[in-house]
């Protein structure tokens, strides 16, 4: 039934379909709407579920893994200085190989403490082991946690999925949301059957140490699995459809990229800006696209050389960067064309929308406008030259 | 299976390692019903070294300073499942991952009220790593980073009062137990787990390694350190103070003179006297002397 939601109250009625048994958050700008509204479902007895209010992002991230480790499925959502402060729990979750999913309500790091939107703290770990969705808008958003939980559980994977949403931007902008009901949930997304798990009836260690006899196999079999992720990826995205009538591919989309001369390359809600100025710039007869990558782990570095090998000019826009060195995004698509005999001409590179400074659609036709042949690498866009002229020189 | 089995041998603790013989005497007390999680720590390490285990019960390990958070999410589970009543939580660490690096977890674990038992194992350094001093670093103690020097006798803080900041979250049981006193411990245990809501409990484990005492005499050191009033055997209910094991007190040179950790103050009578304070202070505060019968 199509709604007229929050992108905060979407997800979390979608992620209430699925049924989580243990749910834990600690409250995090803009990420709270979505474990407020769970908590309300919890406190009106519409979802069975053990909501604990834990007094850290740590624990939160650590109580979702011990609810899985015991065989239940299992929620959390966070954002930015969050992420970060779970960030050896994420890492840990993912070695142990639990099947997880995890909200990040996207936001600029510290410092300056900004609560805006960028994507630098779920970009910032990418290396994790964690598949990384990233949204358009609010109905690819709530549909990503039921296309997670899929992905995560499914006993080829067994590796935990991050959906990335951009903060404020989505978590609470407001469209109209077509909800799936629980029977079609339950049709999609069976009860979730752990390949193992805490049983006094079976005891089993988890969590073992391992030396260097044993722990590159580790690493490899989750980068392995990751490649494997990329095949099972849109087989789940196409059984989705099946259910809910919408489709993604998944790990990317092609939008006007036939004929186009240039495209841009992008991840999440500013998908959505970019399109509309297409739109308006083919109707003018100029040949533009966009590439948006909806997994950015694991990276579809096939898919990209292929949608992008025959493009004269590509320009990657990162919300994003790695400080001393290229944008994240960048780096990736860059990478795909290493060794491989086409490749556009031009790959240049820009960084915008930082801690939340809006990217309009002036500063998608200037990120066009400036994909001349000479090429662009990490361009920040949209600066402010007079906020940076201030000097402490006596 | 017999409770003898959910603790085998064949681990890597050193000799006479007073923990592992805690972990033993804990999980023979709850029994196969049980599901432990454990923080990173010897324990963690000595006993689960991948492709070898040696529990016999459910075990997880996930990082240094969660166990507490990560055991709160499996009781959650099984309160989930319906099956909380007939399965123990136990979540266990070291002193360094309870009090110091672990104590924001254990708070928010006793303060949610989790039905879970919180055994720490106490042996008063970061051995793990190599005795460093933690928060529960005895005054004196020469750890190698509170090393004794030329203008150094040591540690220079007394222990962190860790048993008495968790009775004051209110829960339901508190204890501290010795390794050295096994009934007493054994005893404990099983009190905590009848026991619903959070409990802690902290074991004083000697290590032979650290404290350099002979790996023979880890009972006899554990208990002279009951015995001096240097570690008193207290339980807490609800928050109140509510039985002490009475002692005959033992001067706390008998004590410190065991162990190389303290040699450089057993011939300082300034730096022993100052020990002997707070043992005295210990066995004031708690009443811990036993009367005379004769």
């Amino acid at each position: 039934m199509k709604e007229f939601l929050e992108g905060s109250k979407a997800v979390a009625e979608v992620v209430g379909l699925c049924k989580p048994g243990v749910i834990s958050a600690y409250p995090i700008t803009p990420q709270t709407h979505i474990v407020e509204e769970l908590a309300q479902f919890v406190a009106d007895g519409k979802l069975n579920s053990q909501f604990i209010n834990v007094e850290s992002e740590h624990s939160a991230a650590s109580v979702v893994l011990g609810g899985v480790a015991a065989g239940v499925r299992s929620y959390t959502a966070t954002s930015s200085q969050g992420l970060f402060y779970m960030a050896e729990v994420i890492f840990n979750i993912a070695g142990m190989r639990l099947p997880l999913v995890l909200t990040c309500a996207n936001r600029a790091i510290s410092a300056p403490i900004n609560i805006w939107n960028d994507q630098q703290d779920s970009v910032s770990l990418r290396d994790s082991g964690w598949i990384q969705l990233y949204a358009e808008d609010i109905q690819e958003a709530a549909d990503l946690h039921l296309i997670g939980y899929r992905i995560t559980e499914d006993k080829s994977m067994m590796l935990p999925v991050m959906v990335c949403m951009d903060g404020f931007i989505l978590t609470h902008g407001i469209e109209v949301v077509d909800m799936p009901t629980q029977e079609q949930v339950d049709k999609f997304l069976p009860a979730y059957k752990p390949l193992y798990k805490l049983d006094v009836e079976n005891p089993i260690s988890m969590g073992l140490l391992a030396d260097p006899d044993y722990y590159t196999e580790t690493r490899y079999a989750i980068h392995e699995t990751m490649k494997d992720a990329l095949k099972l990826i849109p087989k789940v995205t196409a059984e989705f459809s099946k259910v809910f009538g919408r489709s993604y591919n998944g790990l990317l989309e092609e939008y006007r990229t036939k004929d186009a001369e240039r495209v841009i390359v992008a991840m999440g809600s500013v998908c959505g800006t970019i399109k509309e100025v297409i739109d308006e710039l083919r109707a003018k007869g100029k040949k533009v696209g966009l590439l948006k990558i909806s997994s950015f782990r694991p990276f579809p570095a096939a898919k990209v050389y292929e949608a992008l090998k025959d493009i004269p000019k590509v320009a990657i826009l990162d919300k994003s960067v790695s400080l001393g060195s290229y944008a994240p995004l960048a780096v990736e698509v860059k990478a795909s064309f290493f060794g491989k005999k086409k490749s556009p001409k031009v790959i240049s590179s820009f960084v915008a929308g930082l801690g939340g400074r809006d990217i309009t659609k002036d500063t998608v036709k200037e990120i066009y406008s400036l994909l001349t042949s000479k090429e662009k690498a990490c361009e920040f866009i949209d600066l402010k030259p007079e906020l940076l002229k201030e000097s402490y020189e006596q | 299976m017999s409770n003898k089995q959910l603790f085998v041998p064949g681990h890597t603790a050193c000799a006479g390692c007073g923990q592992s013989l805690a972990a033993k005497l804990v999980i023979e007390a709850a029994g196969p019903n049980t599901i432990v999680v454990n923080n990173t720590g010897c324990l963690e390490v000595f006993s689960t070294k991948y492709p070898e285990t040696a529990w016999g019960v459910p075990w997880v390990h996930s990082l240094f300073e969660n166990a507490a958070a990560v055991a709160s999410g499996v009781e959650s589970a099984l309160k989930y499942l319906g099956k909380k009543e007939t399965i123990n939580v136990i979540a266990q660490a070291g002193d360094g991952g309870t009090g110091d690096i672990g104590l924001q977890a254990l708070s928010g674990m006793l303060e949610r009220g989790h039905d879970i038992l919180y055994v720490c194992y106490d042996n008063e350094a970061y051995m793990n790593t190599g005795i460093q001093r933690s928060g529960l670093t005895p005054f004196a103690s020469n750890t190698t980073t509170s090393p004794v020097g030329g203008v150094s006798a040591g540690n220079i803080r007394p222990k962190k009062p860790l048993p008495e900041i968790a009775a004051a979250h209110g829960i339901p049981y508190v204890a501290t137990a010795s390794v050295g006193i096994i009934p007493d411990l054994q005893r404990k245990v099983k009190k905590a787990i009848s026991i619903r809501g959070p409990k802690y409990i902290q074991i004083h484990v000697p290590c032979p390694l650290g404290w350099r005492h002979d790996p023979a005499l880890t009972m006899q050191v554990g208990k002279l350190a009951v015995e001096t009033g240097l570690y008193p055997l207290i339980e807490y209910e609800n928050g109140v103070l509510s039985a002490v094991r009475k002692i005959t007190p033992k001067p706390v040179e008998e004590y410190l003179k065991t162990q190389g950790r303290f040699k450089h103050i057993v011939n300082n009578p300034q730096e022993l006297s100052l020990i002997q304070e707070i043992a005295d202070n210990n066995i004031r505060k708690y009443n811990l002397k036993a009367e005379q019968t004769s």
